[in-house]
């Protein structure tokens, strides 16, 4: 007898329908999955055939064939054992299920027949949504995260012996809890606070979140660098529902749903001796990498001229875009990408900086080091800040203000930025065109003419100080950029003389 | 451009000293070829039969058969000029050594040799592993010295020798001043350099083009440095540094010597505080070294510039007491970060200080205006 069941297989984010077709007919006895499977799901004969017989169905002694169509696209994953065993039991005519066809499953069996949680339940409920599918079954542990999909049941299943008891309508499934998404990062997180004295530090922190600034911080080890980074997502603006659906959806395809979302915006730090498919996303079958799950939140790269050099070069353009392309011989996928970069370095190898009597480095040392600086990313960096080791009084002081308050002022700007450039952007992505429309008091076009002559400024560099005065004049709330904001901006600005 | 102004035994003599370069290195031993300068006081057979004796009628027999079309070709191909100590071209300044290169072949604006007087031009030096202070003082010396019409004259090397060059490029004339040929950009990291002082100013060296660098022909183009200019200033340097030997030819030589201070408990300045306490003269700005060379008051240099406001007074003030980042000011003067930020932005648009790539200010050598108080 011949039974199709309906699921899915995860390509990077997007999950694709898959039709798991089971024919069951009188042969030498043997179970063979073909179309395409990969090592997890050609092993899923092994925990179908356990999980049927320790749930008290019979494991028929015939020839059994598991096609999986489409048959050209590659299939990954143990998320397809459920669909397998149910499609098995109707074929084999121990489960009338009449709904079959008009449901989507997805799970992964344990050997005693209980169900075991997958990656990308939330875009898999989306993709049966989508295929029309009535209801989803999934593993009981992924039930609040498909719930987060309006518009179609979901069925959340413990276990395959629960399956004969829904057909039967013995069980009467009820919806389960949809996951809460914190659109906000939990109290009690990393707060600004504990960033004592550092003024500068502060400013240049709330004009990168305020302008959605890429930011580069250069200070002696122990200097608050990485301390000042991880606090940045808490002075950003709280995610729109939106993007918590998106972030939710990266954050489930990588299998870090399950459990509780921290809420908030992501903060990822990957170490710097990461690999470019790591840090954009790559391998066979493509995975996100690190600027994918930065998605709406802050990509921190501590030790940014230790990186890597094909890792940062690889990082450019997805910077500029918002999104990864991989390209592969089968297909081509792209993944959001919209973070706000953070870097940090040392001065020099050392780390203790050219001032200091007890810097040993060479000189073509340094220069090398520096130069990293210079290559690379440095023309995607908006914000220089030259952070120092904080004295005494500074850490024996008073807490900062806490990230509330400044992102309160931070999510004004946000507004007057969105008001004036269109939803869901910031200054930071200004056009040159947009840029030098920017309104401007007749100090500050001065101040700017005399650095743009002084300095032989290029064009970029002009519209990056236009960027960021318009961020600070943003913050402040005055209609046109100041002379005072002006000069701000042209010392937060990075420099790019040698 | 190409002009051979050289007799053709000068000339010759600078494609001997090519092909000795490795004997030369083997002899000239010691304190890093600190030798070269007295080997190069003897005659081409002398210097063979020194230098080289198993080979020495070998490579007079060579160098014997070069000749004047292929020599000029030569500098030719490699957009080279050359002039000897015969001709009218040759610096007055390298008559005095008694050690001074026979020929000079350069790169470059050939006009800037042309009647150059040590009174003319002044030679600066210093470590090539400098601080930021010494990189930014050399730059600036470098930059209002060619300002008011002098030849900075430097050797191309890392740290001050750069900086000189880029100051002096920036307001006026340079010449560096090669230990190989020079159609050769060493380092090789300051080609862009190289090819800036080219155009802008002159690369001479005794050695032919294509020569390669020897370590003993480092302190044979100290000497070069150190006779073209009437005054050798050494910017940074540690006690062994190979600046001390172009301070020691030039004191030789009886020009002036000059020496910026720095801190005394610095290592890379301690060679100046030396020779300020042997008696060099204290340089501070270009106006320093204009007095020393000229004549107290011969030559000013001018400073526009109106008073500046108390705050920005303060931060300068607080730059120049050893802060150089912008929460460092902050903390001093109890100012806002965004206050702070703005009135170092004001004082580096007025030209007071200088950022670094790395985000860190320091003082430029502009003096502040009367009346400051600081």
């Amino acid at each position: 007898m011949l039974a199709t069941a309906r699921t899915f297989t995860l390509d990077g984010l997007a999950a694709r329908p898959v039709r798991v077709e089971v024919d069951v007919h009188r042969g030498l006895p043997g179970f063979a999955i073909v179309g395409l499977p990969d090592a997890a799901v050609r092993e899923a004969r092994e925990r179908v055939r356990a999980a049927l017989v320790n749930c008290g169905f019979e494991f028929p002694l015939q020839r059994i064939v598991v096609n999986l169509a489409p048959a050209s696209l590659r299939k990954a994953g143990p998320g397809m054992d459920l669909a397998i065993a149910a499609a098995l039991l109707s074929a084999s005519g121990q489960l009338e299920w009449e709904a079959l066809s008009r449901v989507a499953l997805a799970g992964e069996l344990a050997l005693d027949g209980s169900t075991r949680p997958i990656h990308g339940a939330l875009a898999i409920a989306e993709a049966a949504r989508e295929g029309g599918a009535e209801a989803i079954v999934v593993p009981a542990e992924n039930g609040p995260e498909a719930a987060l999909v309006t518009g179609i049941d979901v069925i959340p299943l413990d276990g395959l012996g629960r399956l004969s008891d829904l057909v039967a309508g013995a069980w009467e499934p009820s919806r389960p809890e949809a996951l809460p998404l914190a659109l906000d990062a939990a109290p009690g997180g990393p707060d600004l606070a504990d960033l004592r004295g550092q003024p500068h530090l502060r400013h240049a922190l709330e004009v990168a979140a305020a302008g959605g600034h890429s930011l580069l911080m250069i200070g002696p080890p122990g200097a608050g660098k990485s301390l000042a980074a991880s606090r940045l997502p808490s002075i950003l603006p709280p995610l729109a529902a939106v993007e918590a659906l998106e972030v939710a959806r990266i954050a489930s395809a990588c299998g870090r749903l399950n459990g509780a979302l921290a809420g908030g915006r992501p903060f990822r730090s990957p170490h710097h001796t990461i690999s470019p498919a790591g840090l954009v996303g790559g391998g066979s079958p493509p995975r996100p990498g690190e600027a994918t799950l930065a998605h709406r939140g802050v990509l921190f790269l501590d030790e940014l001229c230790e990186f890597r050099r094909d890792a940062l070069e690889a990082l450019r353009a997805p910077l500029e875009a918002g999104e990864v392309s991989i390209s592969r011989a089968s297909s081509r996928r792209t993944l959001p990408c919209r973070f706000m970069l953070v870097a940090a370095a040392n001065p020099c190898p050392c780390g203790r900086g050219e001032a200091d009597p007890d810097c040993g480095c060479a000189p073509v040392a340094v220069q090398r080091y520096q130069g990293r600086l210079s290559g690379a990313l440095a023309d995607r960096i908006d914000i220089l800040a030259a952070v120092r080791q904080p004295s005494a009084a500074d850490i024996g002081g008073a807490a900062g203000e806490p990230s509330a308050d400044v992102r309160g002022r931070v999510a004004i700007a946000r507004e007057r930025q969105e008001r004036r450039l269109g939803p869901g952007r910031c200054n930071a992505e200004m056009t040159p065109a947009e840029a030098r429309e920017c309104a401007l008091s007749s100090e500050a076009a001065a101040l700017l003419a005399e650095l743009y002559a002084r300095q032989r400024l290029s064009g970029r560099a002009h519209d990056r100080a236009l960027r960021l005065a318009q961020t600070i004049a943003d913050l402040a709330g005055s209609a046109a950029i100041g002379a005072e904001q002006m000069a701000q901006a042209l010392q937060l600005r990075r420099r790019d003389r040698g | 451009m190409a002009e051979v102004r050289a007799c053709p035994d000068c000339l010759r003599r600078s494609w001997l000293l090519a092909l000795l370069g490795p004997y030369i290195e083997k002899v000239a031993t010691g304190a890093i070829g600190s030798r070269s300068p007295e080997l190069l006081r003897l005659s081409n057979e002398d210097l063979v039969a020194v230098a080289a004796p198993k080979v020495a009628g070998q490579l007079l027999g060579r160098i014997e058969a070069l000749d004047e079309k292929y020599l000029a070709a030569e500098l030719t191909a490699a957009q080279c000029w050359a002039c000897c100590r015969h001709g009218d071209l040759y610096p007055g300044g390298l008559r005095d050594a008694a050690d001074a290169p026979w020929a000079l072949i350069g790169r470059g604006d050939s006009r800037l040799l042309d009647g150059l007087e040590p009174f003319g031009a002044v030679t600066i030096v210093g470590a090539r592993r400098a601080t930021s202070y010494g990189r930014e003082v050399a730059r600036e010396l470098g930059r209002e010295l060619a300002a008011a019409g002098m030849v900075v004259v430097s050797g191309l090397a890392f740290g001050v020798d750069a900086c000189a060059h880029r100051g002096a490029i920036d307001s006026g004339r340079t010449i560096a001043v090669l230990g190989c040929g020079p159609d050769t950009a060493y380092p090789a990291a300051h080609r862009s350099l190289w090819r800036q002082v080219c155009e802008k100013g002159a690369v001479v060296s005794e050695f032919p083009p294509g020569a390669a660098p020897w370590r003993w022909s480092f302190p044979a183009r100290n000497r070069i440095m150190a006779a073209l200019a009437g005054m050798t200033v050494v910017v940074e340097a540690a006690t062994r540094s190979g600046s001390l030997i172009t301070a020691d030819l030039a004191a030789d030589l009886g020009r002036d010597l000059g020496a910026v201070p720095g801190p005394i408990t610095s290592r890379a300045s301690a060679a100046p505080n030396n020779l300020l306490a042997g008696g060099a003269c204290v340089v501070r700005d270009a106006q320093d070294v204009l007095d020393a060379m000229l004549g107290a008051g011969v030559k000013r240099i001018e400073h526009g510039g109106s008073a500046l406001d108390p705050e920005l007074a303060a931060v300068l003030g607080a730059i120049e007491s050893g802060e150089s980042t912008c929460d460092g000011v902050a903390a001093t003067l109890g100012l806002s970060g965004p206050d702070a930020a703005a009135a170092l932005a004001r004082l580096e648009l007025l030209g007071y200080l200088a950022c670094s790539n790395m985000g860190l200010y320091s003082r430029t050598l502009v003096p502040a205006p009367a009346g400051m108080g600081i």
